[in-house]
């Protein structure tokens, strides 16, 4: 299938003047600020040492901007670093994520562990710029550098049999602190059918923002499916297992009456707490309205042809 | 008798001068940090309050407005224990002050987070049950405000009034429903909390089961 990219970045990274004048306006209206803050309002620089965004967009609305650095490395989940946001960048600073080795087995001809270095030779490393959108609310633009897995998945040559992948993280509590605590069930165990997990979208990442990816982002391999709830991208993976069955998943595991096998990003599928229909880009004021498949409908509706979204959450 | 513990000198303090004026001042800190966090967050990029400071913000004011309610329901206990009768005066300012947090975290939520789309905010208080458990708590808050005044305390007459305003306890379970539903897996903080309002309950109960039933409480 051919992914098309959409309109290019425009060079600016900053946000867009005018939102900045509508944020300005709407808290001066609502008196809650005083002139001087107000006055005082400037629009985000990026840091002057902070990496540039590199790649290509894939899927970016018009207005989608490369969310900062800071944030991007700064404000995530990663329960096996601790529960706040800004734990992982605080607890993953001692996190060493070489030597790794990545066992590929299961229902495929040709299983193995590989050294990380053996596991991303063969494949093409490529910087791609998606949208990410989190379960909670909140999204981003991020800027990934990673293979795709369907490469990783075709050299392993899955046999008939094989109908699902399931990823598994690193478990060990000396290394993740977070993993000491029964917040989750352990090890973070994520899942998908095989033939999302061999959509061209989705990667293995390895780096942000053409760097390698920083502990706290998941190093030094994590999964990227844009058109999911990023607490699908499962983070530091150390297993990939060719299953028959739909294997079981964290957080589903956890809450199964909030979080789905699918997780696919839908507005018109509430969250029981929440609604999915909007969402908060990290850096700006204004919520957006939430996409369909987070903007990737066109590309990967068609797996999901005659299935109950509702359902199949 | 020696007093090893300075229990008794403990018992003697008395107000200080500056006590009021000090309190009010200390428990608008917090208000301060959060609107000037929020505010400078949100036009300047600051990320005082992280990447995404209006959440943070309004989870912010929704824990001060719970350490209000602590402290307010702490009073009694302190006062009764220690004998520190002139701080009966000041639960008034703490439980004010609980719900002027009560209603920064609200309109944090309506104006920052929702941006005031009313169909958003219907539909969450339709469908969401910590939101609705939330507003029921600062619905019962109100009249307590209300009637916080010395004429009101007159117009109602003791009784009545201590009768109506027995409500804090209700809110104060609210208010603890609604953040253990609000958070999403990591239950430390809400049962750190709990922990403590169920102590603060469980002196009264203590107190009230050793008193003799004739005693009107």
């Amino acid at each position: 299938m051919l992914i098309r990219p959409s309109d290019p970045l425009t060079s600016s990274e900053t946000t867009p003047e005018s939102m900045y004048l509508n944020r300005r306006e709407f808290l001066a209206a609502a008196g809650i600020l005083g002139a001087g803050l107000v006055a005082g309002a400037a629009p985000r620089p990026a840091g002057a040492q902070d990496p540039q965004a590199v790649g290509k967009p894939f899927g970016l609305q018009s207005d989608d901007k490369p969310t900062p650095w800071k944030d991007v490395t700064g404000y995530n989940n990663f329960y096996e670093f601790g529960t706040d946001k800004s734990d992982p960048a605080e607890y993953a600073k001692g996190f060493v994520p070489r030597p790794w080795t990545v066992q590929v087995d299961g229902l495929v001809a040709k299983s193995g562990q590989f050294q990380l270095e053996d596991f991303l030779k063969p494949s093409v490393v490529e910087d791609r710029i998606y949208r990410h959108r989190c379960v909670e609310a909140w999204s981003m633009v991020i800027p990934w550098r990673g293979i795709m897995l369907a490469d990783v998945l075709k050299r392993a040559q899955p046999t008939p049999a094989a109908k699902y992948v399931e990823f598994t993280t690193l478990h060990d509590a000396k290394r993740m602190p977070g993993q000491r605590s029964g917040v989750l069930q352990w090890p973070y165990v994520e899942g998908l059918r095989l033939d999302e997990a061999m959509y061209p979208l989705v990667l293995l990442a390895t780096g942000v923002y053409g760097r390698d990816l920083p502990n706290q982002n998941g190093a030094p391999l994590r999964l990227v499916v844009p058109w999911k709830y990023g607490f699908k991208g499962i983070k530091s993976i150390v297993r990939i297992r060719l299953v028959d069955k739909q294997p079981r998943n964290t957080w589903n595991l956890s809450a199964p009456q909030e979080y789905g096998f699918y997780s696919n990003v839908n507005p018109e599928v509430d969250h029981p707490r929440w609604t999915q229909a909007k969402e908060r880009r990290i850096g700006e004021f204004a919520r957006r309205p939430t996409l369909m498949f987070n903007g990737y409908k066109d590309q990967v509706a068609s797996l999901y042809s005659g299935m109950d979204l509702r359902q199949n959450y | 008798m020696n007093d090893t513990l300075g229990w008794k000198r403990l018992r003697a303090v008395r107000e200080p001068r500056w006590f009021a004026a000090l309190l009010i001042v200390a428990a608008c800190l917090p208000a301060l940090v959060g609107i000037a966090g929020m505010g400078s967050d949100i036009l300047r990029d600051t990320r005082f309050f992280g990447s995404n400071p209006i959440k943070a913000g309004e989870h912010f004011l929704g824990q001060w407005t719970i350490r209000f309610l602590i402290l307010t329901l702490a009073v009694t206990p302190l006062r009764q224990q220690l004998g520190w009768n002139w701080l009966a005066k000041h639960r008034r300012t703490l439980g004010l002050f609980a719900f002027a947090y009560v209603m920064l975290h609200w309109l944090t939520y309506a104006l920052l987070d929702v941006q005031l789309d009313w169909g958003d905010l219907l539909r969450d208080l339709a469908k969401r049950p910590y939101i609705m458990i939330g507003m029921a708590g600062i619905v019962l808050m109100t009249p307590l405000a209300v009637t916080s005044t010395k004429g009101m305390i007159r117009r109602f007459g003791g009784k009545r009034w201590n009768a109506l305003h027995r409500l804090v306890y209700v809110v104060a379970v609210l208010g603890m429903i609604h953040f253990f539903m609000a958070v999403k897996k990591d239950l430390t903080e809400p049962i750190v909390y709990a922990t403590v309002f169920a102590g603060l309950f469980a002196f009264r109960l203590f107190r009230r089961s050793r008193r003799p039933a004739t005693v009107p409480s």
